[in-house]
């Protein structure tokens, strides 16, 4: 169970474990990661209100299940789920999913740190903030530049 | 070809997507930045700092050095944020 979905609608973790493992014996372990959005206060200590996500439909798609074959490639993987959700989330909403499905744990680990990294630099998403006091400097989250140095552990020439 | 902005690149464009045809001279990524900045206020604007936007060529992450030839479709926006 290889799949890469993008969705304005909640996912349940739980069931996404669940289809990873159904009906087979030999995954010796999953290991999720779930992102949340997050109601840290800005410099003015207003915090969070929501994020709204935008993405590029198709290529995100794409561009995921690329990094999903890469990994396909670098770790012995019996499964993979990677879920994005897009549109307006509130604090303490799921953003992200990624489960990783193998034979041991080392590999699953792995490639799920893998997945994350790239998705949080290659992915085409777009976070635009509200703040909880109405101010609107913008509004579009920057990239992080250790989030690059996060995805530029895994490259190899 | 037609061209896609996203997120602050689509707000000062002022426009999601839209068809252009440039002249032969346009051969790449960096190129057609160059001549999208030149149409208007509102282009010249999302590209001022051209240094920062990412572009994909159908679908897919390209440097601004990259051809145009036979892409259909053009995609500009700034770092991605997702995660």
């Amino acid at each position: 169970m290889f799949s890469v979905r993008i969705q304005e609608a909640p996912f349940d973790a739980a069931a996404e474990v669940a289809r990873l493992a159904q009906g087979r014996t030999d995954v010796g372990g999953i290991v999720t990661f779930t992102g949340l959005c997050r109601a840290d206060a800005g410099a003015d200590g207003a915090g969070l209100k929501a994020l709204t996500l935008e993405h590029y439909p198709g290529m995100a798609e794409e561009e995921i299940e690329r990094h999903v074959a890469e990994a396909r490639a670098r770790w012995p993987l019996l499964g993979a789920i990677v879920v994005h959700r897009h549109g307006r989330l509130v604090p303490g909403d799921p953003i992200v999913f990624v489960a990783t499905a193998s034979a041991h744990r080392a590999a699953a680990f792995a490639a799920a740190e893998f997945l994350m990294d790239w998705l949080k630099t290659s992915a085409p998403f777009w976070k635009k903030e509200e703040r909880a006091d109405g101010a609107d400097a913008g509004g579009w989250v920057e990239a992080k530049a250790s989030d690059d140095a996060a995805a530029d552990r895994w490259a190899r020439d | 070809m037609k061209i896609l902005y996203f997120a602050w690149l689509r707000e000062r464009v002022g426009l999601a997507e839209e068809e252009v045809a440039p002249p032969a001279e346009v051969a790449t990524v960096a190129d057609l930045a160059r001549w999208l900045a030149g149409r208007d206020e509102a282009h010249a604007y999302a590209f001022e700092n051209a240094a920062v936007v990412r572009a994909a060529l159908d679908r897919r992450h390209v440097k601004p050095d990259a051809s145009l030839a036979g892409v259909r479709e053009v995609a500009f926006f700034p770092p991605m944020t997702g995660g």
